[in-house]
């Protein structure tokens, strides 16, 4: 499996012919439903072919517009758009060699499965045997070959998921789109289906561009992620990129990081912030950013916070919260609360109130901006 | 109700159940399943001298209905029946015209104008039918402008009106019918799912193909649904004919009541109607097998 190249942001103006390893390209896409309602204000973003490539944002934040410009649902005000080599910004959604998994599944109820996967071949114009050919194999493939000649109205919502994947499949566009595909499945059913459109995805080499709110999926299923936020690309980069280096508070708080504290001062030997001093050399930025597991939590009088050094935190345990294989704490300390996480080794918990310490390693501090 | 069928609670339960049924099998025997086949009946009996039935049981009936007077053959009846038809097909497919894009237009305006819209579409039934057409009667006539205009484009011979005629009739029925058209499809616009649009184009329909796909079966059941509730009515209207039609332009409901009225017929009165429930079974049924193949839930209505 050879990784796919980087992805960029920044608008590379000076050669304007997408790469053979870009699938998608978009530039300035730029779209409003009336004044108030800017649904994408300006996306420049490279798509590597072949890469599970995930929209990540809040509801609202343009990333459902851009899925639907992709696909030709939606004309851009402005920008353009290539797919491939080819500029696609103004050609008609059925002219396009992409398909979407729709959040809703949008299933025609009027056909039985099998009809619902071969529309796109029968719109197409391909002839009966073909159709019946590659239906039953994509059936196969996605293992929905018992269901194909049943209504929609009996299959269950794992089924239609799959039919609605199935349906895209079968025309191998060059690239797959899915809105939310998983939202409405409960939380087993999910993460099975997850792990199944990755293995999907990797077995067909294909590249999919994924929309979700739920940036646990997006980790765990993401090549690449863009986190959008209100019609902008906030950051772009691997799952591991954005959990552990975002590029600005936004991204920080939607990856699900709580200890981000706007730094107040900062000197040669440490920064002053909301908790107190924190010792070492950082780089000129306004917020710091302490992820929970590059702390470890002591008793106010343990061994280790003596010998610790400069960077413990002194605070008491407002809340508990027991997660089984781990214990996570918010502590009071100074004038707020930092999150910190305890893996579960039987060791026992803290009380609510106990004084605690908390040391950290400064390697794993973020600093950032904005 | 696993042990309905044993020991005394099961027949407690039939009786419970008898007793729960009882008054709609009533209602339904005595106004319609006796009345159906009294009418049967005399379909089936001779013309008396005084215009009332009488035994023996004849054909005779039927046989005037096709044309066959003590004159020879004519064939006035089966023009009445055929432009029956005519008109109730194309007075139906002219409200489905007119409604789908109404219905359409209606349920995507702002949520607080809909009620308002729906209003404006059902508020002219709320006067009476036969006022209705003579409201229209006064504005068809000879000498109105739109009968002058409809002159001077050359569409109708000069000094005439636009009223009576046919396309009158059809105006007519058109006008009265089109609020029971608007509202089942209204209804199935409101819910209608865009998606399924998007999904047809996305997978390669043009707009032919999301229409008739994505659109079409969603709103096949409203469809059916407004065709049975102005398709049967229109076949059988007697006012609107009667009054716009100026009595030349004969429908089967004008017919069927002069012959228990002017006429004093009542076998051929009650063939003639008789022929009426076959034809609107019989379009029930193309309406179904229509709706199946066009895709609609099979156990939608009908």
């Amino acid at each position: 499996m050879t990784q796919p190249s980087s992805p960029t942001v920044s608008p590379d103006t000076a050669d304007n012919t997408p790469r053979a390893d870009t699938a998608i390209r978009l530039r300035g896409l730029y779209q409003a439903f009336g004044a108030d309602a800017v649904a994408l204000a300006g996306v420049d973003l490279d798509i590597p072919a072949g890469s599970f490539f995930t929209l990540l944002g809040p509801s609202g934040c343009g990333k459902t517009s851009l899925l639907r410009v992709i696909a030709g649902l939606d004309t851009p005000d402005a920008g353009t758009l290539h797919i491939g080599a080819r500029d696609v910004t103004r050609v008609a959604a059925h002219k396009r060699n992409v398909n979407t998994v729709f959040q809703s599944y949008a299933l025609f109820g009027h056909l039985d499965v099998a009809g619902n996967i071969g529309f796109g071949l029968r719109m197409h114009g391909h002839d009966r045997a073909t159709i019946n050919d590659r239906v039953q194999k994509t059936a196969a493939f996605i293992q929905i070959d018992n269901l194909l000649g049943r209504r929609i109205d009996q299959l269950s919502g794992g089924q239609r998921q799959r039919v609605a994947l199935a349906r895209a499949l079968v025309n191998e566009p060059d690239v797959l789109l899915l809105d939310e595909p998983l939202s409405a499945l409960d939380a087993g059913l999910r993460s099975r289906l997850q792990l199944e459109l990755l293995r999907i995805q990797r077995r067909l080499g294909m590249t999919f561009v994924f929309v979700t709110h739920d940036q646990d999926e997006a980790m765990v299923m993401s090549d690449y992620v863009a986190v959008l936020n209100e019609g902008r690309i906030e950051q772009v980069g691997t799952p591991a990129t954005l959990y552990e280096r975002p590029a600005n508070p936004f991204v920080a708080r939607f990856m699900g990081h709580a200890n981000l504290f706007a730094i107040r001062a900062r000197d040669a030997t440490g920064l002053t912030t909301d908790f107190g001093r924190l010792a070492g050399e950082f780089a000129r930025a306004d917020h710091v950013l302490i992820r929970p597991e590059i702390m470890t939590i002591h008793a106010a009088d343990a061994p280790e916070v003596a010998s610790a050094g400069d960077n413990v935190i002194h605070g008491r345990v407002r809340e508990r919260l027991y997660r089984g294989s781990r214990m996570e704490y918010t502590v009071a300390a100074g004038e707020t609360e930092l999150v910190v996480v305890d893996d579960n080794r039987g060791q026992g918990m803290f009380e609510i109130g106990a004084g605690v310490a908390l040391v950290m390693e400064t390697t794993g501090v973020v600093t950032l901006d904005g | 109700m696993a042990d309905a069928g044993s020991g005394k609670t099961g027949w407690r339960a039939t009786g419970h159940l008898l007793g729960l049924v009882a008054p709609g099998v009533i209602w339904i025997v005595v106004f319609l399943v006796a009345p159906a086949a009294y009418l049967m009946s005399i379909a089936f009996m001779t013309n008396g001298s005084y215009g009332l039935p009488e035994l023996p049981f004849t054909w005779a009936a039927f046989k005037q209905l096709a044309g066959y007077g003590f004159l020879g053959w004519s064939p006035a009846n089966l023009y009445v029946v055929g432009r029956t038809l005519v008109q109730t097909v194309l007075a139906t497919g002219l409200v489905v015209v007119i409604a789908y894009p109404v219905a359409y237009y209606i349920s995507r305006a702002p949520a607080r104008l809909r009620p308002l819209m729906l209003l404006l579409v059902v508020v002219p039934s709320w006067t009476n039918q036969v006022i209705r057409a003579i409201g229209w009667m006064n504005i068809l006539a000879p000498g109105t402008p739109l009968s002058d205009l409809a002159a001077a484009l050359g569409l109708i011979s000069p000094h005439m009106g636009l009223y009576p005629s046919q396309f009158a009739v059809a105006l007519g029925l058109v006008y009265n019918f089109l609020p029971f058209m608007v509202l089942p499809l209204y209804a199935v616009f409101e819910r209608l799912d865009t998606a399924q649009i998007d999904a047809a184009r996305d997978l390669g329909a043009g707009v032919w193909g999301a229409f008739r796909h994505g659109v079409l079966p969603q709103t096949l059941p409203g469809l059916l649904a407004g065709t049975v509730l102005v398709a049967i009515p229109a076949f059988g209207m007697y006012v609107i004919p009667e009054l716009l039609g100026g009595g030349k332009n004969l429908m089967l409901g004008s017919l069927v009541a002069r012959q228990f009225a002017a006429a004093s017929n009542w076998p051929f009165g009650a063939a003639a109607a008789l022929i009426m429930i076959l034809a609107t079974l019989a379009g029930l049924v193309v309406l179904r097998r229509l709706g199946r193949r066009l895709g609609g839930d099979a156990g939608v209505m009908l």
